[in-house]
Formats: C-alpha cells, sequence, structure tokens
C-alpha cells in the first residue's frame, strides 16, 4: 500500500518536473524568438526594397571613351570602356565593404580598407578580394543612360561583364 | 567593512598579497569598469542615438556641456585601459598557470569578460558616429559574411538591415548601455566569487601557506593605493588627449586608410594576407577555441602560481618572442612585395591560392616549431604549452603593432 502511494508520488513529481522543464524551454523559446524579432531588421523595409527602378544619369556622350565616372549617391561608378561599352561598377569593395576610389593615373580601383586592387572591368588586381566588383544593371533609352541601383549583382569570376552597348 | 569582507577573506597568505603577484590587474579591471559606467550614464543624458543626431550629440557633449570632453575622454581612455588591463590580465594568468583546477571554470568566466569588454569598446565606437566610426563598423560587419553558413543572414541581423544604419545605431546602442554592461556586472560577480570559492587567488607551488596577515589593511593599502594611481593616471591622460573625433560619417567615402580600432588591427592585417574565409572565420575560431581549451591541455605537473613555469620555461619563452616577431614580420614583407600577387595568378580559386596556401604554410610552421623545441629543448607539455601561447601572441602582436605604425594610404606599407 504505501509502497504504491509512493510510486504515484514520484511519477507525479516526475511529471511535473518534466512539465516545468517543458514549460521553460517553451518560455526560453518564446524569449528568444522575441528577441530575435526585435533585433533584427523589421519587414517594411524589405518591401521597399523591391521597387527596382532604373534612374537616368546622363546622356551618353556626356561620358568619355575610357572614363570613369563616380555615381556618389547611388554608390557607383559609371565605366565607360575602350570599345565604347557602359558598365556601371558598385562602389563598394566585395572584400569588407569599404569604398573603393578610382585612381586616374594607376587606371585601377584601390580599396583603402585593406588593399585590394580591381582593373576598370572590375577584376580583381590585388587580394584579398575574392570575386570582382558588383555591377548594377545599365540600360540605354533614347541615348540616356540608366542605371538601376536597387540591388547589386554579385559575380563570382570576371568572365561575366555585363557590358551594354549604345546603338550607333 | 562589511562589504569588503563581503570580496576578501578576514586573513590571508601574506605571500598573496605581494602587488608583483598579481599586479592588481583584475581590480583594476573593475575599478575601471566602475568609471565606465559612471562616464557612461552621463554621456547617456546628452547623447541621441539616432544617426541624424550622434554626431552632433557627441559634439554638443563636448563644447556645450561644463567638463563634457573631459567626461568623454575619461569615458573613452578608461575603455581603453580595461581592455588593456584585461588582456593583461589574461597574461598573468597563463603565465602563472592560475588557470589550472580548481580555477578552470573561472578561466571561462574570464573569457566570457574578455569578450564582453570586447564587444562593449566595439559597440561603443559606433556611436560617435563619424568617419572612423562608420567604416570601422561597416567592414567588422561585413565579415560575418564569410561566415559558411548563414553570414549574409547574419549581416543584415546585426546592422537591422542591409547597410550599417539607424537600427544599426539603435541596436549597438542598446548593446553598449544596457546588455553588456549588465552581461558584465553578472559575470564579473560570478568571477569574484569563484576566487574566493578556490581560495583566494593562486599561490605558487612553494611558497609559504602558513603566514597569514589581516586583509584589512594590510591588502586594502595596497587595493587603495593601487587604485587612487590609477584614476590619477586615467585623469591625467583624459587632460592631455582628447578622444578622437573625425568628420562625420560619410557614408559613401571611406577615409584613406580607413584603419580598424586599434584591438582589431591584428585581425585587419590578418585580413590582408589571407583569404576571408581563413582571415575572418577559421583563423580566429581556431584561436578562440584553443584559448578556451588552455585549461584542459594535458598537464604533466601541477605548478601554478609559478611564472614561466620554470627557469627553461622563460628561456623558452624569450627564445620564441625574438623567433615569433622575426618570422611575422618576414613573412608580412614578404607576403606584400611577393607572395600575394603571384598565389592570385596561378589561376585556383582565391580560396585555395589565397587561403589554403597561406594557412597551411603558417601551421606548418608552428608544427616545426613545435617539434623542434620538443626534440631540441626536451620541453615538458607544461613549457610546449607555454611556447606555443608565446609564438602565437606575440605573432599576434607584430601584427597590430605593423598594422597602426606600418601602413599608411591604401593600407600600403611604408617605412
Amino acid at each position: 500500500m504505501s509502497s504504491h502511494s509512493n510510486d504515484t508520488g514520484k511519477s507525479r513529481r516526475n511529471f511535473l518536473k518534466k512539465l516545468f522543464i517543458g514549460f521553460g524551454a517553451l518560455i526560453a523559446a518564446e524569449a528568444a524568438a522575441l528577441f530575435l524579432s526585435f533585433v533584427g531588421k523589421s519587414k517594411k523595409e524589405e518591401l521597399n526594397a523591391k521597387n527596382a527602378k532604373y534612374l537616368p544619369v546622363g546622356k551618353i556622350e556626356d561620358f568619355q571613351v575610357s572614363s570613369v565616372t563616380p555615381f556618389r549617391a547611388g554608390r557607383f561608378y559609371l565605366v565607360r570602356l575602350a570599345d565604347g561599352g557602359f558598365l556601371a561598377l558598385s562602389i563598394v569593395c566585395p572584400h569588407l565593404g569599404c569604398s573603393v576610389s578610382w585612381n586616374e593615373k594607376e587606371g585601377d580601383f584601390v580599396c583603402p580598407c585593406h588593399a585590394s586592387k580591381f582593373n576598370i572591368n572590375g577584376a580583381v588586381l590585388n587580394p584579398p578580394a575574392a570575386r570582382p566588383l558588383d555591377t548594377y544593371p545599365v540600360r540605354i533609352e533614347n541615348k540616356v543612360v540608366q542605371v538601376s541601383t536597387s540591388e547589386a549583382i554579385k559575380r563570382k569570376s570576371i568572365s561575366t561583364i555585363p557590358v551594354v552597348y549604345p546603338e550607333s | 567593512m562589511n562589504f569588503i569582507y563581503h570580496l576578501h577573506p578576514k586573513r590571508l597568505p601574506k605571500e598573496t598579497i605581494r602587488f608583483t603577484h598579481t599586479w592588481g590587474l583584475g581590480g583594476m579591471a573593475a575599478l575601471l569598469f566602475v568609471m565606465q559606467v559612471m562616464t557612461g550614464l552621463l554621456l547617456r543624458f546628452k547623447y541621441i542615438p539616432h544617426p541624424a543626431n550622434a554626431y552632433d550629440s557627441t559634439l554638443a557633449i563636448q563644447n556645450n556641456v561644463l567638463f563634457g570632453q573631459f567626461i568623454r575622454n575619461i569615458h573613452y581612455w578608461s575603455g581603453t585601459f580595461l581592455l588593456i588591463v584585461v588582456f593583461l590580465h589574461l597574461l598573468r594568468t597563463f603565465f602563472t598557470r592560475a588557470y589550472r583546477p580548481p580555477r578552470h571554470f573561472n578561466w571561462l568566466l574570464g573569457i566570457g569578460l574578455l569578450l564582453s569588454v570586447i564587444f562593449s569598446n566595439f559597440t561603443g565606437y559606433l556611436l560617435p558616429w563619424d568617419q572612423l566610426s562608420y567604416w570601422a563598423i561597416t567592414v567588422s560587419t561585413s565579415m560575418l559574411n564569410y561566415f559558411p553558413v548563414g553570414g549574409d543572414w547574419l549581416v543584415e541581423f546585426i546592422r537591422g538591415g542591409k547597410e550599417v544604419g539607424a537600427q544599426t545605431l539603435l541596436t549597438f546602442y542598446t548593446f553598449h548601455t544596457g546588455i553588456l554592461p549588465g552581461t558584465i556586472i553578472v559575470l564579473m560577480v560570478y568571477h569574484f566569487w569563484r576566487v574566493r570559492r578556490a581560495g583566494g587567488v593562486v599561490i605558487p607551488r612553494n611558497g609559504d601557506k602558513k603566514t597569514l596577515v589581516d586583509a584589512v589593511p594590510n591588502l586594502l593599502s595596497i587595493e587603495i593605493a593601487t587604485g587612487l594611481a590609477l584614476i590619477a593616471a586615467i585623469l591625467l591622460i583624459s587632460i592631455l588627449f582628447d578622444a578622437p573625433l573625425l568628420d562625420r560619417a560619410n557614408p559613401v567615402a571611406s577615409p584613406n586608410p580607413a584603419r580598424a580600432p586599434w584591438y582589431f588591427a591584428g585581425i585587419q592585417e590578418l585580413e590582408i594576407h589571407f583569404h576571408p574565409f581563413f582571415g575572418v572565420f577559421v583563423i580566429p575560431l581556431l584561436l578562440l577555441s584553443a584559448l578556451i581549451l588552455i585549461p584542459f591541455y594535458p598537464s604533466d605537473s601541477e605548478s601554478s602560481g609559478i611564472w614561466f613555469y620554470s627557469e627553461k620555461g622563460k628561456k623558452l619563452a624569450i627564445m620564441t618572442v625574438i623567433f615569433s616577431v622575426a618570422a611575422t614580420f618576414i613573412m608580412i614583407l614578404v607576403d606584400d612585395y611577393f607572395i600575394k600577387d603571384a598565389l592570385l595568378n596561378i589561376g585556383l580559386p582565391p580560396i585555395i591560392s589565397n587561403g589554403l596556401f597561406p594557412f597551411l604554410f603558417v601551421v606548418i610552421i608552428i608544427m616545426l616549431y613545435y617539434f623542434f623545441i620538443r626534440s631540441r629543448f626536451k620541453a615538458s607539455k607544461n613549457e610546449l604549452l607555454l611556447s606555443l601561447f608565446v609564438l602565437i601572441s606575440s605573432s599576434f602582436v607584430v601584427l597590430t603593432l605593423v598594422n597602426i605604425f606600418l601602413r599608411g594610404e591604401a593600407m600600403g606599407l611604408v617605412f
């Protein structure tokens, strides 16, 4: 008789113990989820970022062949290659996010943070950068060059140079 | 008086209260933390954590508040000293082998405190919202991109968006003025309590454990003298040198050269030489794991409390410093001028050519040195651990110094 009541007492205690641990874990998970939702980014911002838009940056003839024009506010360089093609390179170093500057004399982009260098196509000349400069989509309408800066396009290697040529 | 006896036993071994036994570094760290809290609370009355106001409110603190610049300086310099002191505290604990059981758990708490202090300093770095802040945080949060799993998510999570902005500043502010100080207080109390539970600070192997002295006034007077000297030093430096404030943050133009905070300069130098997967992820993670595992390495004799373990240990430590400084310096030069570009041009993926290859090279050098010490000097396990620690930590010091003093425009080497 006594052993029987002991057993139920034990299993009840076990059950309650498990229940408490379960609730404890639940509370911890809720607290963690709450923390994550507060610290991370809010959803609204993501919706805004999706409105991809091409913005005019200038007429074709405004850009000389073999020139690099910085658009600081748009965070890109508009490159006009030697063959007349247009290429929009992100200002952001693909290594760790500093802004690269165009060195006219040497003809390369230089990162001031970890000494990476890139050529006019954005290809890596000097490590530690491990991939070329990101690009932005370019299009030409009515002889006006337009760039969409809503999302930078990553390139794994330099084999893709998204150059846009003006129709002659 | 009661409070003092919470921290200290009534009587304790005379051997342990000698200043040069511990250099009072733990106590200094605690005092510096208190100074941080006091000045930090004052700054918090005037600082506005939003990109539109942060820089101006920092300027206002400096220019329009009585002693505003001075308080900001004290906050800045005691933060800097705190980092130096906790690093030295770690070195003291390591070189006197005070991490052995029963103090092994306190070593882990200490690493927790070290990380909290580093992150406190790091989060505080963003708050003035000047060029230094903005770009240092941009670079260091970008590092998380190279984590093999969930890197992109982690970066956006910490920044609260794609780029460093208003949400990042608010997040960092909350950590800097709430979560991190709270964590430090909890860990610090625990850390102190573990010291008491281990029977006080470590006593040298052959030390005199019998001669006891009263904590008051013997220990207390030393503590007060050390504390006052430290406060005097901080105040003096804060009068002489202003905390830096560069131009307002400009998200489209990094300063050239763009520098990491000094305690991350070693990491920045590492990034120049290794593919980021190794420079950001593999190497720091290995180093942190090694640090955490130190109390659990096999040990051939219990010998807490003796600086450098033995005479041979001392000799090996000196030799290792010389080797490490020379080797690291030469490797930096050779890599900068010859190896880096050559490796890139062999045409393998950069993670192999500029990551794995240099990483293996360094690992091989460390292993060769390890075997050399073991066979040539018949070093014991304790002495080998000591040598490895010295090898890696002094190499890191060289990386830091080269980055701070020898790098100029576009992070090129200048002499």
